[in-house]
């Protein structure tokens, strides 16, 4: 029977925090029969010690889990940035032989290989190690920085498991509670791993605050801190090193996989909010104390709810929640503006249609006094390649923006302000297409497509800046168009990206 | 050899048996992961079926193992839809969208457990956790045959694992490599895509059902990692990943069995053993692969970095002859001129001088006929290329020595012919000095 499956198990049954009730001491009273599984509501009594932290062991958990978001936020969003972000996988995989090895060297001299400094430092030192053979693969081959974390992940945690196989076979060895420091205890935290936890995770923010500039530039522009004199080797192993620290420390309370998901989804969730460094910190920040303090009070108030697992829900329902509302970044926002630009790209290209009709039906009065003529409907079909139905609902829209009428014949005519605005759009049109012609050596013939899929999204000073390139043909008036228009044929449409 | 005194076939052999079927499925679709940058996928389905598990259990209220393995495969396909789904809708990167989906669903997984913990006694460890060991235990009937269930599996998924990739080799190829290319050549690479993530997932629940999940998650990445340094062909890669996956699951369980006895304890986990043995080889290839081992490779650059000494030591004693003839320098005074180091330095003047380009006396060196040739040649591609960068790159005088200096080394007759059509048979170089000719004209 391998070890690995025991400790694996144990991971599964042990880590969960039935113990959060039992260190409250209400077990007791509330045997629960065993074919329910319905989560009790509680009573107004439990909301209450819950809320206001009357309870002891309540205060020391929600507080030891809140510092650990915190800390796990602020280098999560490191690691995060420079693409690091299942490096606490690795990591925290590698520490396992370094805690067997601990274990083993310790009990052969007979000292007690249960000691937490001695397993610490065996888990550093062997997860330095795994660092130093994620940064040899990734820089000495050609392999990239995935398979080296899943090459080191597994060796590392293979030998770990085939040396914890052998710690269970050691006289001296008790190795029972070994795996509880691996896979976490969250449930039965006491006040020194509260300290524990605050003190090595405030240190780790610290660190980070303190070298807050060259992190960042780290992250954002790894040539350009080498280029600038910044030792980029030194800056990325202190990142790591912060990493292993929070990861170890992580793993004592939540255990293994769910320390990874504190310092990947905060960050992650915080990425929907904003675009500054400063507030992705500040916000994966929040996000990792609210996810350790919500999860762990409704693992309180809820004692069938697993602590550790119930943090990474909060967590995980915070990211969906920023993924789908965030602002500027979230999946609405985004899906917002790419409808309104193609409502003003299709805007503009009906303007532009009944524009160009009407200039190369002679139709146009340069100086505009009267009623514009009108286009027929089946006449502006033909120019794109817009489906009826479509260019009914686009001309919809523009009559309800007063820049066209609709008459009763089908025939479509712009109203003052609209030829106006379609001049504008003709003239930007243009200006575009020539500056394509003249600088980006575009063929003429092509240039309509090209300047199509760019014009919609220029903003005005670009246009200012065309004009004075451009010198222009004449002072005022709408650019003559610079190749031929052809109303039969209807150029293709470029489907609009999202604009970014 | 301790362990091997207790060496079984009908248990031992079994257990290899077992380990290499595992790693060769594993290995063989590995490579597409490796390759699609993908290789901690299978870290995340191991650990992300746990909700598979516990609703399979919820929904069928039984243990047996279908239900388990279509909830755990059905938990797996979802890890890798979640993920694309997160890196395509939110715009997160592949890694942290993995990480956000399997830590969550593992998460989950376990709430859905202490729930479900309360009815029965339900035993996550020994559907997730098969232990490799425990594989001659429990034995089919097929064609009269006591075959271990496990391989009966394994085999399975293994053929099946074998077919696709030779059916659909093309594609996985070009879908690997270029995906946008693929689309446009006419068949889906999205398809592929979801079909392969699918057979992993069969293969990595199948595999740890059987042998553990350590093996699963080493096997996927690490074989295919080594043979990756060994080849530049995608077949040799994948037959190479293979074998390299059979061979480690045998050293692994060889060593798991004896390494112990050494050190006075008994046989340890064959998995984890697997998994090390995999390390070794993947060292070994990455150590001395033939193209892209990184002892060949710095092999490689140390010799570039020698004969470029050597080019330079000739090409600054042709430059010296042709300012001042008496001048006689020494090792010192070159050194000084070249910024070198002492160790390459003196090898290389005595590289040159057995090789009869220059000639030792007194402690100072002077360049033979043939060293003469050879600097000329240089020197001529260096004015050739200062010239050319000035007339043709439109660099200033100022800033070409150092890109002449780079390019001199790699430039050859033929090169240096065209150069000097380039330059319209000038012979004199942007500083003004002399572009030697190419042959010697005594």
């Amino acid at each position: 029977m391998s070890r690995g499956a025991r400790i694996l198990l144990l991971l599964m049954l042990l880590l969960p925090g039935p113990a959060l009730l039992a260190a409250e001491g209400k077990t007791v009273h509330k045997q629960q029969s065993i074919t329910d599984r319905s989560i009790e509501w509680p009573a107004w009594e439990d909301w209450k010690r819950v809320f206001l932290m009357q309870d002891y062991n309540t205060r020391i958990v929600i507080l030891g889990t809140t510092l650990l978001g915190m800390s796990a936020g602020m280098i999560g969003s490191f690691a995060l940035l420079r693409k690091r972000a299942l490096m606490g996988d690795a990591l925290s995989h590698a520490t396992l032989p370094g805690i067997a090895i601990a274990f083993i060297i310790a009990s052969t001299l007979g000292l007690n290989g249960k000691s937490l400094p001695i397993l610490l430092t065996g888990a550093a030192i062997s997860g330095l190690l795994g660092i130093a053979g994620i940064l040899l693969i990734r820089n000495l081959t050609r392999l990239k920085e995935d398979a080296a974390l899943g090459i080191v992940l597994s060796v590392f945690f293979g030998a770990g498991i085939a040396l914890l196989s052998i710690v269970q076979q050691m006289q001296t060895g008790h190795a029972a509670g070994l795996e509880s420091f691996i896979y976490g205890k969250t449930a039965s935290m006491v006040a020194s791993d509260a300290w524990l936890i605050g003190g090595a995770g405030l240190s780790c923010v610290l660190i980070a605050l303190l070298l807050y500039k060259e992190l960042t530039l780290l992250c954002f522009d790894e040539g350009f801190a080498d280029s600038r004199g910044f030792p980029v080797i030194l800056l990325d192993t202190i990142l790591m090193g912060l990493v292993v620290v929070v990861t170890i420390i992580g793993l004592q309370a939540v255990g293994l996989i769910l320390m990874i998901s504190l310092l990947v989804i905060p960050p992650a969730a915080a990425r929907f909010w904003t675009e500054k460094m400063f507030w992705l910190t500040f916000v994966a920040v929040v996000l990792g104390a609210l996810s350790g303090m919500i999860g762990s009070g409704m693992s309180a108030i809820f004692p069938n709810l697993p602590s550790g697992a119930m943090i990474v829900l909060v967590a995980t329902t915070m990211f969906l929640f920023s993924m789908i509302f965030g602002v500027p970044r979230g999946i609405l926002v985004r899906k917002y503006r790419r409808y309104e630009l193609n409502t003003k790209v299709n805007r503009q290209h009906l303007l532009r249609g009944l524009y160009e009709y009407l200039e190369t039906h002679q139709q146009l009065p340069i100086d505009v006094t009267e009623n514009v003529q009108p286009v027929s409907l089946s006449a502006l079909e033909q120019m794109r390649s817009w489906s009826l139905p479509a260019l009914k609902k686009i001309i919809r829209r523009a009559q309800d923006e007063r820049l066209v009428t609709q008459l009763s014949d089908n025939r479509i005519q712009l109203t003052l302000s609209g030829l106006k605005e379609a001049a504008r759009v003709v003239h930007e049109h243009r200006l575009w297409e020539l500056y394509l012609i003249t600088y980006a050596e575009v063929a003429s013939s092509k240039v309509d497509q090209d300047a199509d899929a760019i014009e919609h999204v220029l903003e005005p000073e670009v246009i200012a800046e065309l004009e004075v390139l451009l010198v222009r043909q004449s002072t005022e008036g709408i650019l003559q168009s610079p190749h031929a228009i052809d109303l039969q044929q209807p150029p293709v449409t470029p489907t609009v990206r999202e604009a970014t | 050899m301790g362990g091997l005194e207790q060496w079984s076939w009908t248990l031992d052999g079994w257990i290899i048996v077992a380990g290499m079927l595992c790693a060769a499925a594993t290995a063989l679709l590995g490579n597409f992961l490796v390759l699609r940058k993908m290789s901690m996928l299978g870290d995340a389905i191991t650990h992300a079926v746990l909700p598979g598990l516990a609703a399979a259990f919820l929904i069928s209220d039984s243990r047996s193992s279908l239900p388990m393995f279509i909830g755990a495969v059905i938990a797996g396909i979802l890890t890798a839809l979640f993920t694309e789904w997160i890196r395509g809708f939110g715009k997160v990167d592949e890694g942290a969208s993995m990480g956000v989906v399997f830590t969550s669903l593992f998460a989950l997984g376990l709430v859905m457990i202490v729930q479900a913990a309360d009815r029965v006694d339900l035993d996550p460890g020994c559907v997730l956790y098969g232990a490799i060991e425990l594989t001659p235990a429990d034995t089919v009937l097929v064609a009269g045959w006591e075959i271990p269930r496990v391989v009966v599996v394994l085999s399975i998924v293994f053929v099946i694992n074998l077919l696709f990739v030779i059916l659909f080799l093309k594609e996985l190829k070009l879908s690997s490599f270029d995906p946008a290319l693929a689309t446009t050549t006419g068949f889906n690479a999205t398809l592929i895509h979801y079909a392969l993530m699918t057979l992993v997932a069969i293969t990595a629940v199948a595999s740890f059902e059987a042998v553990g999940n350590i093996l699963v998650v080493a096997m996927f990445v690490v074989p295919p990692a080594a043979a990756y340094m060994l080849t530049d062909r995608l077949g040799v890669m994948l037959i190479l990943s293979v074998l390299l996956a059979m061979l480690s699951a045998i050293i692994g369980h060889i060593s798991a069995i004896t390494v112990p006895y050494w050190f006075n304890f008994q046989s340890t986990s064959t998995a984890g053993m697997m998994a090390v043995s995999a390390g070794l080889l993947f060292v070994i290839a990455a150590l001395f692969g033939p193209r892209h081992g990184v002892v060949i490779v710095f092999l490689r650059r140390q010799l570039l970095a020698w004969q470029i000494l050597a080019d330079d030591i000739v090409a600054l004693m042709y430059r010296i002859e042709e300012r001042d003839p008496e001048l006689r320098p020494d090792a010192l005074y070159l050194r000084d001129i070249l910024f070198s180091r002492p160790l390459p330095t003196s090898l290389t003047l005595g590289y040159l001088v057995r090789h009869s380009q220059l000639v030792h006396a007194n402690g100072t060196y002077t360049l033979t006929d043939t060293g003469r040739d050879r600097a000329r040649q240089l020197v001529r591609s260096h004015r050739l290329w200062e010239h050319y960068l000035v007339e043709h790159a439109g660099m200033s005088a100022e800033t070409i020595h150092r890109q002449a200096e780079q390019l001199e080394h790699f430039t050859d007759r033929e090169l240096r012919d065209r150069l000097n059509a380039d330059t319209l048979d000038t012979d004199q170089d942007p500083h003004g000095r002399p572009i030697p000719p190419e042959e010697h004209t005594p």
